[in-house]
């Protein structure tokens, strides 16, 4: 199959760019991982209206039944359930969904496939018992699931603090949050006038923080977080004051922040550029999302995360892009003022300068013990030790330890491993470079290409 | 370690699907990974330690949900919806080719 334009991503990006770009008459496929619109952060918005959970998930995310409903009538193809695992120039796309690969062709590609949430390694966070508060809430969003016994959530940012108040609205404990937020620097006090823009987001943040504070303790100021237990997990430890805190715990959340999803970005070799403050990588894209790369264009936060609001701005102007870039459309400038898609993002984007400074990546040193690499459980004491013979290359690390060849390829420990390179070599770690990232994207059967072939030859 | 709000409110399970050979009551919209965070040891076993491991990310993103799922090794759990009589299989190590 052939189409003007193939979007990767069903969230609030890839949703409202393949509405615009049906406006324009576009032929448009929309390839999304999961098996209904939303992406995470409307996460079962179809089916969740009649959900006792709807109320608790609040108003923004409710928000969410508009775009989605607006995305279904759009005309645009839709292959939910389905992974893209190789992007191939002129531009070909290889997919797989049940068991089956097949081959599509766009004259333009829209990467919004979002973000994921920070890999944080620390002590135990293999056990089961475990998880993200992003993963949690997924839970909460697609099944209605909520955590049972004693439930600790550790992290910072505004995620964990959402969603520990949908839990207490719905009737959940929480056991205590460890905040790891440092004391706001300068830098973060700086960009409060500029924040203020945003009064309601800042308002929804104390809000938050107080319902927290009434139901459960709050711990800060503490180090090494340990989480422990036999199969599962039994019980946390952290240091504080000098001495060691013991708590039992049945259910461990963690989050410090999210980050762009990269690898598809990186395997097409387009250009990156660094957020120190951020600690992540993100496709460099001019003023309509187009990336380095002619005719691939990056929307939403897999661009650099500013949410689902300058998400959904972003995708319609990324649309706009793709539309003077195919010859679709002459008046992109015009339309792109008439919509005032600039103020709006801005906007939509006035909270964040002062959130990124409040919430920066953990940079605590790692314990020799700890597992960076899941998958092929590696410590940061054998990366450590493979970094010190060798140059700050991860390639050297991950060819001498495995770290980062699991079937996560390296989207857990990709960060960690740079970051323990620049600190064995003395660098800033934006100077030492990410995994080199090779197809197949996501991980492929030799059944599902044999599969593609025949599919090929029926067409 | 997690319960659906439904059951809470005394709601009965919309479906049965088979934990290794258990048949076990799920909710509509909950993947299979959600099911192996309800059911005690269903988890996967690391390949490399042996060590149980459950579902992390809930995005696609760590494989950690692993999962047999009607027969087909290391499928996503986080990206499958349970349907009635799915059968799920804790996968214990590595995939093995006759599935």
């Amino acid at each position: 199959m052939s189409y003007d334009v193939a979007i990767v991503g069903a969230g609030p990006a890839g949703m409202s760019a393949a509405i615009r770009l049906r406006e324009f008459g576009a032929s448009v496929v929309v390839i999304d991982e999961q098996p209904s619109p939303g992406g995470q952060i409307f996460r079962g918005i179809e089916r969740n209206a009649s959900s006792p959970v709807f109320p608790a998930l609040g108003k923004d995310y409710q928000k969410g039944q508009a775009l989605a409903a607006a995305f279904r009538v759009s005309g645009a193809e839709y292959l939910p359930s389905t992974q893209v695992w190789q992007i191939e120039d002129g531009w070909n796309l290889y997919l797989t969904a049940e068991g089956k690969a097949q081959r599509i062709a766009a004259r333009a590609v829209l990467l919004a496939n979002g973000a994921q949430e920070r890999p944080v390694p620390f002590a135990g966070w293999t056990l089961p018992g475990v998880m993200t508060v992003g993963a949690a809430q997924i839970l909460l969003k697609s099944g209605g699931m909520l955590p049972e016994g004693k439930v600790w959530i550790a992290g910072a940012g505004p995620l964990p603090l959402l969603y520990a108040t949908q839990l207490l609205n719905l009737g959940g404990r929480i056991a205590g949050f460890l905040d790891t937020s440092t004391p706001p620097r300068l830098s973060a006090l700086r960009r409060l006038p500029g924040a203020w823009r945003d009064f309601g987001g800042l308002l929804k943040g104390l809000r938050w923080l107080r319902g927290i504070k009434r139901s459960g303790i709050i711990v800060r100021g503490f180090s090494d977080l340990r989480a422990e237990g036999n199969e599962h997990l039994e019980h946390l430890t952290w240091e504080m004051e000098g001495k060691r805190h013991r708590v039992e715990a049945d259910v461990l959340l963690v989050h410090e922040g999210v980050v762009p999803r990269i690898h598809e970005t990186l395997a097409l070799g387009c250009a990156h550029h660094w957020n120190d403050e951020q600690g992540y990588l993100a496709a460099k894209v001019d003023r309509w999302g187009e990336s380095s790369r002619k005719s691939l264009f990056v929307a939403g936060d897999a661009s650099g995360i500013g949410g689902w609001l300058a998400a959904t701005i972003s995708g319609e102007i990324a649309a706009l892009g793709i539309a003077g870039r195919l010859g679709i459309s002459s008046e992109t400038d015009r339309l792109r003022k008439r919509a005032h898609l600039d103020r709006r993002r801005k906007r939509a984007l006035a909270l964040r300068p002062f959130l990124d400074a409040m919430y920066p990546p953990p940079r605590n040193r790692l314990p020799d013990d700890v597992i960076a690499c899941r998958c092929e459980e590696v410590t940061a004491g054998a990366i450590r030790a493979a970094a010190r013979n060798s140059p700050a290359d991860p390639s050297a690390v991950k060819a001498a330890t495995r770290c980062g060849m699991g079937p996560c390829q390296g989207r857990q420990c990709g960060y960690t491993v740079q970051a323990l390179l620049a600190e064995v070599h003395g660098l800033p770690v934006s100077e030492v470079r990410f995994f080199h990232i090779r197809p197949p994207l996501k991980p492929v059967t030799l059944g599902e290409i044999a599969s593609l072939e025949k599919a090929d030859r029926a067409t | 370690m997690f319960k659906s709000v439904r059951e809470q409110l005394g709601k009965r399970s919309d479906m049965i699907v088979l934990v290794n050979g258990v048949e076990t009551p799920a909710w509509d919209g909950e993947t299979v990974a959600s099911v192996l965070l309800r059911v005690p040891g269903a988890g996967r076993r690391s390949p490399v330690s042996g060590t149980p491991r459950l579902p992390y990310c809930q995005m696609g993103v760590c494989f950690e949900c692993l999962a047999i799922v009607d027969g087909i090794a290391s499928t996503q759990g986080c990206l499958v919806p349970v349907r009635p009589g799915m059968r799920i299989e804790s996968q214990r190590g590595p995939r093995e080719i006759s599935r």
